[in-house]
């Protein structure tokens, strides 16, 4: 470490809720209809930023730490940066473009990665194992590939933290695999870690004003608003969410949204179930009795 | 080179795995379409019998990197080896999959290689593509094929211009086959100080304890599948119940799964296992596309359904309208009395 704090990030997605699907979900391009969903904090990335944030309390009393939330996505993204400052979180930056519409993980693991290198220096990196909106799990190695950190994929457990190594249980297939490895390093965090505490409520009064400066233009009409913009982050800088456009990430910019992506969405189909020979059957005792002494017959049970 | 790549996965019991035999079968009939030659690449600690597992399966040359360093998966080490071999050899197409394993090496890879990757895929095929807007026809592309998000549609996905075209495949979904028991490839032994560098053993494993799978629905011939329209943990015991008389083991699709009815190993569907078994039955499941993807080539099909319209009763062979708490008693009960 050669720098005077240790910087954590987290890379987190807000995600349209794919348990209330309606049908405008898809556009016609085969992409998400973002708007038509309510957006929710991906699960996963909540918990990392818990680990992150138990990294920063076994750390605190022996050097300054930084946790920083890093969000890909539309302006309103913010309300993700803003709910992890709630929690936790010191501060937040929305990278958000319409140069990044149409982003595959590869396009997507290539913006996150420049925003990472333009903080300067980073010891340790968490994101969730996955997003519910793709269920890939794969811009988190990616991101590790592109920033050349070693990766630990599935983290379960926080074992322990120190200045100089950090211990972590990891989740497989079939059992569990305890690793240490030294800084910096990337970890995805999987599902069954720790769920993040809840939000704090002096964190809340402190941070409910924390804004991005385009939420910020939005809402210049409103008379409660009587410093300007710029004042009022002179006074209170913790109330400003940094927002970066692509430009702002020195990209090559042919590494970015659909002419960064690899992967085209050649068709989507509705499925359209192939209808078997199909018996309905009501629930009386006799028709019940018949399937299963024809299911006997035919030796399927 | 336009040949096939297969990553070959080591279980815990140094055999190959069998999610590496699937992908192998099926990348055998993709380089007979294509006319190339099918690889695989192990890379491990003295692993006995490569050819006997390997070879019937069509492959004919496998690339072997021995090392008494690694035993145990780890993801520099395997990343390096494997992105430096794809430079080497240019395959067409690289497959791995779907496993803690291949998910965390694939998405490395692809980065590394600035090429497509498509995750959980439920079909490969070979076709041609042409681009909407430039027309430019691209020959022989593999479409890969996975139900996308909102759970009613199936994408088919195609990486045209980057090589290789990658993807990962869950276990179970793509049939092992034997390609003909006296096939015949080579071994390629490579060192594994030509691909590996000390700094990527960075990562130190301090231990490992891997279970014996306690649930087995991946080969129970008979699965009695719950959903969320069971409501309740305790109803779940009816499901078992049916399945201990009738020889079954009991599966659950996602919803039911995060609602706390029963244990994640029991999950069936796009992000849990795929299984085929000879009777599926399946109760108080409406049929999201990410279940039925993990279902759906069952040889008999039955649901149990208080809504007459569940997607799930249009890939049925029967369907039951009612309540499974009413119903499932009065299978046991027959099912008794039939075979007593």
């Amino acid at each position: 470490m050669n720098n005077k704090y240790f910087q954590i990030v987290v890379l987190a997605k807000q995600v349209p809720d794919t348990h209330n699907v309606g049908k405008d979900a898809m556009k016609e391009d085969g992409t998400i209809n973002r708007a038509a969903l309510p957006a929710i904090f991906n699960p996963d990335d909540l918990k990392a930023l818990e680990m992150a944030l138990a990294c920063k309390d076994a750390l605190k009393d022996i050097m300054p730490v930084k946790v920083t939330i890093i969000t890909m996505g539309p302006p309103r993204a913010a309300e993700i940066v803003r709910e992890s400052m709630f929690r936790g979180a010191d501060n937040g930056i929305v990278i958000s473009d319409k140069r990044f519409a149409g982003s595959d993980t590869l396009a997507t693991s290539y913006a996150l990665s420049a925003a990472v290198k333009k903080l300067g220096h980073v010891d340790l990196v968490f994101t969730g194992r996955q997003a519910i909106d793709g269920d890939t799990a794969q811009v988190g190695p990616q991101v590790a590939e592109k920033l050349e950190l070693p990766q630990i994929t599935y983290a379960e457990e926080l074992v322990s933290m120190t200045e100089n190594e950090i211990i972590i249980k990891r989740r497989l297939d079939r059992g569990v695999e305890t690793v240490k490895t030294t800084f910096p390093v990337l970890v995805t965090v999987h599902g069954n870690a720790n769920d993040c505490r809840p939000r704090h409520a002096k964190r809340v009064i402190m941070y409910k004003n924390a804004s991005t400066y385009s939420e910020r233009q939005q809402s210049t009409d409103n008379s409660q608003q009587t410093l300007s913009t710029e004042a009022l982050w002179e006074k209170r800088p913790f109330l400003k969410i940094e927002e970066w456009n692509a430009d702002d990430i020195n990209p090559d910019f042919s590494r970015l949204g659909m002419s960064g992506s690899p992967t085209k969405v050649k068709s989507i189909e509705n499925v359209v179930l192939t209808s078997k020979e199909n018996k309905t059957i009501n629930n009386s005792e006799s028709e019940i009795n018949e399937l299963m002494k024809e299911l006997i017959t035919a030796h399927i049970i | 080179m336009n040949n096939i790549l297969v990553f070959c996965e080591i279980t815990e019991e140094q055999q190959i795995a069998e999610v590496s035999l699937e992908l192998c079968s099926k990348a055998r009939k993709l380089a007979d379409r294509l006319n190339s030659r099918l690889d695989a690449i192990v890379i491990g600690n003295d692993i006995k019998n490569i050819e006997e597992q390997l070879f019937p399966f069509g492959v004919d040359s496998v690339f072997y990197v021995n090392d008494p360093r690694l035993s145990f998966y780890q993801t520099l080490p395997f990343f390096s080896t494997i992105a430096k071999l794809i430079q080497e050899e240019t395959p067409e197409i690289v497959l791995f999959g779907a496993t803690a394993v291949g998910r965390d090496l694939a998405p490395r890879i692809s980065s590394y290689l600035r090429c497509g990757l498509t995750a959980d895929c439920t079909s490969l095929e070979i076709g041609d593509h042409t681009d909407a807007k430039t027309q430019t026809v691209y020959k022989d592309v593999l479409y890969q094929i996975r139900p996308a998000f909102g759970g009613n549609i199936v994408a088919t996905i195609v990486s045209p211009e980057t090589r290789p075209q990658m993807a990962t495949v869950r276990e179970g979904v793509m049939k092992k086959e034997i390609y003909n028991e006296n096939h015949k490839g080579v071994i390629r032994n490579l060192k594994a100080e030509d691909y590996i560098k000390d700094s990527d053993l960075c990562v130190e494993i301090l231990n490992r304890q891997i279970e014996a799978q306690k649930v087995n629905i991946k080969g129970a011939p008979i699965i009695v599948a719950g959903g969320y329209g069971m409501g309740s943990k305790e109803n779940f015991a009816l499901l078992h119940e049916l399945a201990d008389v009738i020889g079954g083991e009991v599966g659950a699709t996602r919803a039911a799964i995060d609602a706390g009815f029963t244990e994640i190993e029991r999950q069936i569907g796009q992000t849990g296992v795929t299984v085929r078994p000879k009777l599926y039955i399946a109760c108080g499941i409406s049929g999201a596309v990410q279940h039925r993807a993990g279902m759906d080539q069952s040889a008999k099909i039955i649901s149990i359904n208080t809504d007459p319209n569940a997607p799930i009763n249009s890939i049925a062979d029967y369907t039951i309208i009612g309540d499974a708490m009413d119903i499932l008693p009065k299978m046991i009960k027959s099912y008794k009395n039939n075979m007593l």
